[in-house]
């Protein structure tokens, strides 16, 4: 239902609060501002410096970094909601996005949850629950059991009437956890998967009910973007593709999904309204559904009752802002717009961008942001699109994309992120840094993009998968549209190409990076001695060389540091000779260089011109104090898009005495936390004899558990931590007396 | 003339200098046959001078260094490279020492000795170097050490010893062991210059035998290498014969004894890396000790006109003359010369400059020293001294004026005027001789008897007692041989030139014209060094005759 001209608007809220950081929250800012509506942050302690905090216009502190004592706290929230004045919550995705009691709570204090009726997160939130009511709808499902009946003959039963493969899955899961692929028709590998899945479901959700699917061999993720208003109107905005995934992850997502016939879009699109009715959907949701590449048949899969991370690619391919629109609907106001005049303008991607390590399974990495460096977005916020004069038939009926042509649209580049250089990353939450959007006319116009875009992004401090992303942009399938879930394993040699020992060229220009960088400071408000300012002056036909030694970070294939010559010819000019593994060392010649920046190297190497980016990464604190101020020290390199890590290394004599210091530390049997963790369980307590090998703490980092174990056999002297406690690196967590004989 | 040779400057280089009384103008052609031919004649020497300059830095050779590595230690020149702070100056000392005075070649006389920043503070490094002989002494590596110890003392410089030698040279005890300037001296010199607060520095990378065994027990604060150092004052062979006790080298002098028992050594270094670093460390806590430089009040500006011209204005040919303001021009902070006395006594040039920033008092010469020529620079050396302005002699002097009218004129009571005013000045003198250095001008320019604080000679220069044309004439006046003539005219030529002379530490060593400006300018820096005001009371004390105000003692008007 269409709004009527001069029919009353109801206003918006005067402030809302956002119960969520990081990039969402920020995004969330973004338009709240733009629509002139004051925002409440909410923050831990560990983000009182954070992005979200800094935009908002004002923010209150709910308790300590767990998001168990902050972000989910229900009560803080709504205590500030009053303090504040607040009269809506937006709970951005993760955190209270689904949580049908906070909603509930809100809505007893009279405060709006800017998202679904209770009801509707219920009815979604249980996997079996949300498939009985779709295929009552008419919505298809994947055949399978949902029921209660757990008994394992049962189900195996079940499973052999499906089919096999099938799919063992914890209906309270998510995010892959409490998942089994079961390939083989026998009950000893059903059996045997289906207590794993229970065993993690039951650990990870406190409920171990599991349900039996058909497994699709070649499956697309692909998932319909609706919206609903509160007088049961209800549109979809069409499709996105999300297939490439990475430990039951979306990665990278794109809007529209490539290859989809009208008829095909025009049936998602329908049966994902449908989807919405059945349950009374109000605001913005996602139906997902799988799609079979063999057969292109969909299924429904689940319905996310929340703004999804990828929004963005459905915003940039309409035009409409979908946080201004769930403030509309949460206002009260019917949808602006009706199926046909929904646009589909062009293709646009979203790539991820995590601190994670793609070479080591995509496991999380956490630390400090030192170096941040991103390409220009050119849009902060969807600009909605124009139909161009030519007036084309609205058929209101239509499920179908309207074919009225849109002027124009110059390629776009937009940038959601939630972290300034500086931030910490991934220690107590998401580890996701940043969300890169390109927009272009169509897919391949989008994926170059992408491609310079991610070329220009410079993290430094942890480990990303921006060279992961760059390359799969790149990747000839990915090109050619050939998605699959199962895409990362499929292409893995591609995608991972071997480590290759790096170039000379980025050995000669981090060199002469180092060179230039170690220059004697020049103050330039007084005169000089000559003894600073005449820099490697040598006399009598002398020449100052100097050699730079540089070890590889990545490659393991040959762990010998490399051994980089740099003579100064003459003021900003040098000749450079890098030893290879092959032996015959390069040379370079009268190669120009200057730093422009701390960071910026310009170089005429080959008599080829060019701007390195150069990020100096200090040695960790645990590294034995040495006079030689740069061992140890990373230095990162992006060059012609790509990013390379050397490493100074360490002087054998300071290894010696590193090896000294640790056989000294080893004979202590002090355990110290190897990262800053979470304290999960103390196993011990002072008096406990223990032996080698013993698990006595257990860690969380990153989500993920470490067992530190004792190192000799012994009695324990002293325990420096407690349950549940913050521990940073470095600490002493026990202390361990050896055995005398040992 | 003039003026228009400042207008083309003007527009060349700066306009701003356009109109500055005080720029130098240059007349100089450099297309000139007469200039091409100096420059090629100074290309060649130069050239000379480079080829035997790379083959002394090489030590020993390739062999002597391969030896060397494959023990695992860092070769002389890597550890000094390890030792300075990178990117910084090093002004080296004497490198041709020894060249061709020796039956053996002994490049650099063994030892390498210079100037350079450690841990942000300027430095005497004193390295042996193990690739040549071992180490050892010969009569010039002792003389070469002293040298470096005295200008360490007159400029208050640390001094780091890298240690590795086996003492005298045995065949040449005579000239090394027993004389007052002989190997005792370094010891002597190390337990002064630690008295008046000069700290004595040193770390111990291979054998350090005997009276050397005195360089590590003599520093304030040493290291040593494990495994690798040793400290004995008599190696096992002779321990057997003195005593017929039988032990190992490591256990009689090794670096862990020493630092675990005897206390010989202060710290013990797993390898040269290691040592090397330690130095650095221990000379970034040196606190007051030694003297401090001062920075110069004035920005620094480069000379106007390009030092590469200086080849084809001076030559090689001491006889053929030229303006020494076109050496001053190529040399000083914007060519700018303050010249003082222009018209009076003009065969010498005196004025005012300032290189690198620091001011600076030149006298250079023009010709043949007249009574004018002498009175004239003794008034600028007193001028100088007033006003504590070190002084710059750019040599270039046949001698002092013969004949009736000359001697009639008093020139040996004017020139005795100048030699008193250079021997008592109180203030540095630096001296460079770009020319010839004769007679008694030697004297009157700050020759080396004269101390200045630094004596550098450029690849053409030359010196004796005279030049080798008049020195036949005179020959040939007194003597009735003219067969021996020849041979002793071209003895003395070879022995006047500045090889010869830097061979035997007559010198600091031969420094290329275009190397001049930053080699005075580093000088000076040195020259300006001070005792820290936080340690008046022990570096007070002065450690040379200028500074003292002593005065000049009795002028023969």
């Amino acid at each position: 239902p269409r709004v009527l001209p001069g029919s009353p608007r109801k206003p918006h809220f005067d402030k809302i609060l956002v119960a969520n950081r990081g990039e969402i929250a920020c995004r969330v800012i973004r338009t709240a501002r733009k629509l002139g509506i004051r925002c409440v942050a909410v923050y831990s302690e560990a983000d009182h410096d954070a992005l979200h905090v800094k935009m908002a216009d004002e923010a209150y502190c709910i308790g300590p970094a767990p998001s168990s004592e902050s972000y989910l706290k229900m009560d803080k929230i709504i205590e500030v909601c009053h303090l504040s004045g607040a009269q809506a919550v937006h709970p951005g995705y993760g955190f209270l996005s689904e949580n049908a009691k906070f909603a509930e709570r809100l809505s007893e204090e009279g405060i709006v949850f800017i998202g679904p009726p209770a009801s509707a997160i219920i009815s979604m939130g249980s996997k079996s629950e949300s498939k009985n009511i779709m295929t009552s709808a008419g919505v298809p499902c994947v055949p399978g059991y949902h029921g209660d009946n757990q008994n394992p003959e049962f189900l195996f039963e079940q499973a052999t009437e499906i089919g096999f493969p099938v799919l063992i899955k914890a209906i309270h899961g998510g995010g892959g956890k409490g998942m089994r692929t079961v390939i083989e028709a026998t009950p000893d590998a059903f059996y045997e998967a289906l207590t794993s899945a229970k065993r993690e479901s039951l650990k990870s959700f406190g409920n171990d009910t599991v349900l039996v699917e058909k497994y699709i061999q070649r499956p697309r993720h692909v998932e319909v973007q609706i919206f609903a208003d509160s007088m049961g109107g209800a549109i979809s905005l069409w499709e996105r593709d999300c297939s490439v995934q990475r430990r039951n992850q979306k990665i990278i997502e794109e809007a529209p999904a490539p290859g989809l016939s009208v008829e095909l879009r025009e049936s998602l699109s329908a049966k994902a309204v449908a989807a919405a009715r059945a349950v009374k959907y109000v605001g913005a949701g996602t139906v997902e559904f799988i799609f079979d590449n063999d057969t292109q048949d969909f299924y429904f899969m689940e319905m996310n009752t929340r703004l999804q991370v990828e929004h963005p690619v459905t915003e940039m391919v309409t035009g409409l802002d979908l946080v201004e629109w769930q403030l509309e609907v949460a206002a009260g106001n019917p949808l602006s717009l009706d199926q046909s005049s929904v646009p589909l303008v062009g293709h646009a991607f979203e790539a991820r961008i995590y601190a994670e390590n793609p070479r080591n399974n995509f496991l999380p990495d956490s630390g400090q942001l030192l170096y941040l460096s991103t390409p220009t977005p050119t849009l902060t916020l969807p600009q909605s699109y124009k139909p161009s004069p030519t007036l084309s038939s609205s058929n209101v009926e239509s499920v179908a994309p309207t074919l009225v042509s849109y002027e124009s649209v110059p390629p776009s580049v937009r940038l959601e992120q939630g972290f300034a250089q500086g931030s910490q990353i991934g220690v107590y939450y998401d580890p996701m840094i940043a969300k890169l959007i390109v927009h272009g006319k169509d897919r391949s116009e989008a994926l170059r993009m992408l491609r310079k875009a991610l070329d220009e992004y410079h993290v430094v401090g942890v480990s990303t998968n921006v060279e992961f992303l760059r390359t799969l942009a790149g990747n000839q399938a990915f090109i050619d549209a050939e998605l699959e879930t199962g895409f990362i394993p499929k292409h893995f040699h591609e995608l991972f190409p071997p480590v290759t020992e790096s170039a000379p060229e980025v050995l000669a220009q981090t060199a002469l990076f180092v060179t230039l960088r170690d220059y004697p400071k020049q103050q330039a408000s007084t005169a000089q001695s000559p003894w600073t300012s005449l820099v490697s002056r040598r006399f009598g036909g002398d020449v100052y060389e100097r050699m730079i030694h540089l070890q590889d970070d990545a490659f393991t294939g040959e762990a010998q540091p490399r051994a980089v010559r740099i003579k100064s010819v003459a003021a900003g000019l040098f000749d450079v000779e890098v030893k290879t593994s092959s032996g015959t060392p390069v040379k370079f010649y009268g190669v120009s260089a200057k730093l422009i920046s701390p960071t910026s190297l310009s170089i005429t190497l080959n008599d080829k011109l060019s701007t390195i980016i150069i990020v100096s990464q200090p040695p960790p604190p645990f590294i034995p104090a040495s006079l030689s101020h740069n061992t140890m020290e990373r230095l990162h390199v992006f060059s012609g898009g790509r990013k390379t890590t050397l490493v100074i290394p360490t002087p054998k004599w300071l290894l010696m005495q590193g090896g000294d210091v640790l056989s000294a530390a080893a004979g202590t049997g002090a355990l110290k936390a190897p990262m800053p963790s979470l304290v999960v369980e103390v196993r011990v307590k002072v008096g406990d004899r223990v032996e080698k090998g013993q698990g006595v703490i257990v860690l969380e980092s990153m989500k993920t558990e470490t067992v530190l174990r004792a190192g000799i056999s012994g009695i324990v002297k002293a325990i420096g931590c407690k349950n549940g406690e913050m521990v940073q690196e470095g600490k002493e967590l026990v202390n361990i007396e050896a055995d005398e004989e040992t | 003339g003039t003026r228009r040779a400042l207008q083309k400057v003007g527009l060349q280089k700066c306009s701003k200098r356009l109109y500055h009384p005080t720029v130098l103008p240059s007349l100089i052609s450099t297309t000139s046959p007469e200039f091409i031919s100096k420059k090629e004649a100074m290309d060649d020497l130069i050239e000379e001078l480079d080829a035997k300059t790379a083959k002394a830095r090489l030590g020993g050779g390739a062999t002597a260094q391969e030896r060397m590595r494959s023990r695992g230690k860092l070769l002389p020149r890597e550890r000094l490279a390890l030792l300075l702070d990178p990117h910084t100056p090093f002004l080296e000392l004497s490198s041709l020492a020894a060249e061709d005075v020796y039956s053996d070649y002994i490049p650099g006389a063994g030892l390498i000795t210079g100037i350079g920043r450690v841990s942000g503070r300027e430095c005497m490094v004193i390295v042996n170097d193990a690739t040549v002989k071992g180490g050892s002494y010969y009569p010039l590596t002792v003389k070469k050490q002293l040298r470096a110890q005295e200008i360490a003392r007159e400029h208050g410089l640390p001094c780091v010893y890298i240690v590795e030698s086996g003492g005298a040279a045995l065949p040449h005890q005579a000239n090394v062991f027993p004389d007052r300037e002989h190997f005792g001296r370094i010891f002597y010199n190390m337990a002064q210059m630690s008295a008046l607060g000069i700290p004595q520095i040193s770390s111990i990378h291979g054998i350090s035998v005997a009276g050397g065994a005195y360089v590590p027990a003599l520093a304030d604060e040493n290291v040593i290498v494990q495994n690798q150092g040793r400290i004995f004052l008599a190696g096992p062979p002779l321990v057997k014969a003195a005593t017929g006790e039988e032990i190992d080298d490591e256990s009689l002098g090794g670096g862990m004894m020493h630092s675990t028992e005897s206390g010989v050594t202060d710290a013990l270094a797993r390898d040269d890396n290691e040592a090397i670093i330690r130095v650095r460390g221990i000379i970034g806590d040196l606190g007051q000790a030694g003297y401090r430089g001062v920075l110069p009040e004035e920005k620094v500006e480069g000379p106007v006109y390009s030092a590469e011209e200086l080849h084809g204005i001076v030559g090689t040919d001491v006889r053929q003359p030229f303006d020494m303001r076109d050496v001053i021009s190529r040399v000083v902070d914007g060519s700018r010369f303050r010249e003082f006395k222009k018209d009076y006594g003009s065969s010498i040039v005196t004025g005012f400059a300032h290189i690198h920033g620091y001011p600076v008092g030149i006298i250079g010469n023009n010709g043949i020293l007249f009574s004018p020529s002498a009175l004239k620079a003794t008034q600028f050396i007193l001028l100088c001294s007033q006003r504590q302005i070190p002084l710059l002699f750019l040599v270039n002097v046949a001698g002092y004026m013969v004949g009736s009218k000359a001697e009639k004129g008093g020139i040996a009571k004017d020139g005795a005027k100048m030699v008193r005013a250079v021997a008592c000045a109180d203030v540095p003198k630096l001296t460079v001789i770009v020319g010839g250095s004769f007679g008694a001008g030697n004297y009157g320019m700050a020759g080396r008897a004269y101390s200045p604080r630094f004596l550098w000679m450029w690849p053409n220069a030359k010196i004796g007692v005279m030049g080798s044309g008049q020195l036949s004439q005179v020959m040939t006046s007194v003597s009735k041989d003219p067969s021996q003539h020849a041979t002793l005219k071209s003895e003395i030529e070879h022995q006047s030139t500045a090889l010869y002379s830097t061979a035997r530490l007559w010198d600091d060593g031969i420094i290329k014209p275009t190397d001049t400006r930053d080699v005075v300018g580093l000088g000076l820096a040195l020259a300006s060094r001070r005792p820290s005001s936080g340690n008046q009371s022990r570096t007070g004390r002065s450690t040379t005759w200028d500074g003292n105000g002593m005065g000049f003692g009795v002028f023969r008007m």
